[in-house]
């Protein structure tokens, strides 16, 4: 695992994941180290939300906990924040309802 | 640490019990109340209260029964009928008789009501249980084990720390040769195509595809939503990574079966079990409740059920213990008296997969050993039983035995 050059405050999954979670929120501004390289957050990143530990190109699988969990949309730069902007599922083409039920 | 010497009750199939407990089964909801009164002064002592609510006979319901009868942690059964149910009781008092146990079977009409049943009943389970006392315990392998997993309660943490790490711990087992069941088919839509390339065989894994086609077509009937816009605040984005987290419980052994409620794992490995009723969707939601679903992994034969919470669910089971693995480390905090296992401290940064996975794993064996899980401690002996229907599985499913 990435774990030792990277910040406590992020959980590497598997080995060969390329992305990590935040263990809690961690706020916007701040630096910190991913995978070895040093990255200050454009944004807060929320509890359980994804961190690139390298960079990924346009197209290639996103792998957490070992497993691929949809592809990405465009390139994305080590460090870079992973969410619905980016990354889409495989299974389905739309993966968050346009409607928002409570 | 030094090895936990589990130690079970042989019984006539040759598998073995980590308890050896009275089972007070009510054949319709008419009996409930009867079976509850006759259990009620010996529930720290051994007796559990199982039972169908049903007046009308389920052949899913009846083979329950029957697993559930003659499961190994089960020495004696005693059977309460109102004596107009359409359940087969004769049927299931002679599968209990030929497995070697004791069994009573008390119709309440034919003995007096209420007051005269319980007493009599009360009578039996007493005379049972003074001899289940006495009776031997031999040693106990972890081959021996059958191990389920369920999630129930579940949060942002259950896919980041409880699942996986459970996971770890059924990947101990099956390395031990103990026999380990996961299920929540509808929780594996978009990991099918993965899952299917950890099956032994290229037709199980074709099956293990049709299994959770079968579940997104059976939820979507009755209008579950798979992926909700909290998930998306909660950090997951797509409907693979929502379901990654409850498949993370099954490990990263190969999957050896798939099984129905109620089917008995051939030998050690991973198995699914398929929840999801076969045909059209009748009789409601799959299982109503987490308990439904322990239920039906103790029909397949689970001594022990690993149960991962993030929010706290409290529940265990009548028949087997339940060993609650909490997710979240706040939840914990709040709940430590329900909770076994704190795999919050993952989290935290105070603990990681593998030592909380050997942490489940020795528990399970100290459980084995005759150790109380807190749930149990707590006199929790929930249990749940509806209607389902289900065809046999096909031969694909369990290869090393076709």
């Amino acid at each position: 695992m990435a774990s030792s050059d990277t910040d406590p405050r992020l959980l590497v999954l598997a080995p060969g994941d390329n992305i990590a979670v935040a263990r809690l929120e961690i706020a916007a501004d701040t630096t910190l180290s991913v995978a070895g390289r040093t990255v200050t957050l454009q944004r807060a990143l929320g509890f359980g939300h994804k961190i690139a530990l390298r960079e990924i190109a346009a197209g290639e699988k996103i792998v957490k906990y070992g497993a691929p969990i949809g592809r990405a949309t465009e390139a994305i730069p080590h460090g870079g924040y992973v969410h619905s902007h980016n990354l889409t599922s495989d299974y389905m083409a739309s993966t968050v309802p346009v409607e928002a039920a409570p | 640490m030094s090895e936990i010497a589990m130690r079970g009750w042989r019984r006539s199939d040759g598998r073995k019990g980590i308890r050896n407990y009275v089972a007070v089964a009510y054949l319709v909801e008419c009996a409930h109340h009867v079976s509850k009164e006759i259990a009620w002064p010996y529930r720290e002592q051994g007796a559990h209260v199982i039972g169908f609510p049903g007046c009308y006979p389920n052949g899913y319901a009846l083979k329950m029964m029957q697993r559930l009868c003659t499961h190994p942690n089960v020495g004696a059964v005693l059977l309460i009928s109102l004596g107009c149910e359409g359940f087969n009781k004769k049927l299931l008092e002679r599968t209990i008789k030929d497995s070697g146990r004791p069994v009573q079977l008390l119709a309440i009409q034919e003995n007096g009501g209420t007051r005269s049943t319980i007493e009599k009943g009360r009578q039996w389970v007493e005379a049972q249980l003074a001899a289940l006392a006495a009776q031997p315990t031999e040693p106990m392998d972890v081959s021996e084990l059958v191990v389920g997993t369920i999630c129930g309660g579940s949060d942002a943490t259950s896919g980041l720390t409880a699942n996986p790490a459970m996971g770890r711990a059924f990947d101990f087992l099956v390395a031990e040769k103990a026999a380990t069941i996961f299920e929540e088919t509808g929780e594996l839509i978009g990991m099918e195509d993965w899952m299917a390339a950890r099956a032994v065989t290229p037709e199980l894994g074709a099956e293990l595809k049709a299994c959770v086609a079968k579940a997104a077509r059976y939820y979507e009937t009755l209008g579950y939503p798979s992926f909700a816009p909290g998930n998306a605040d909660g950090g997951l984005t797509t409907i693979e990574e929502k379901s990654l987290g409850a498949y993370a419980k099954s490990g990263a052994s190969p999957i050896s079966g798939i099984i129905k409620p109620g089917d008995i794992p051939p030998r050690g490995g991973l198995y699914l079990l398929d929840v999801v009723p076969d045909g059209e969707v009748r009789f409601g939601f799959p299982n109503i409740s987490d308990n439904a679903e322990i239920a039906e992994l103790i029909a397949c034969g689970s001594h022990v059920i690993l149960f991962s919470t993030g929010r706290g669910s409290v529940v265990g089971s009548a028949l087997a213990p339940v060993i609650k693995v909490c997710a979240n480390p706040r939840t914990y905090a709040r709940m430590a008296d329900d909770m076994d296992v704190n795999a919050g401290r993952i989290l935290e940064g105070t603990a990681d997969l593998d030592t909380v996975g050997r942490e489940i794993f020795d528990l399970i064996k100290q459980v084995g050993a005759g150790a109380a899980t807190k749930s149990e401690g707590l006199g929790h002996q929930e249990f749940i039983l509806t209607y389902k229907s289900f065809e046999p599985i096909g031969p694909a499913c369990l290869p090393a035995v076709a």
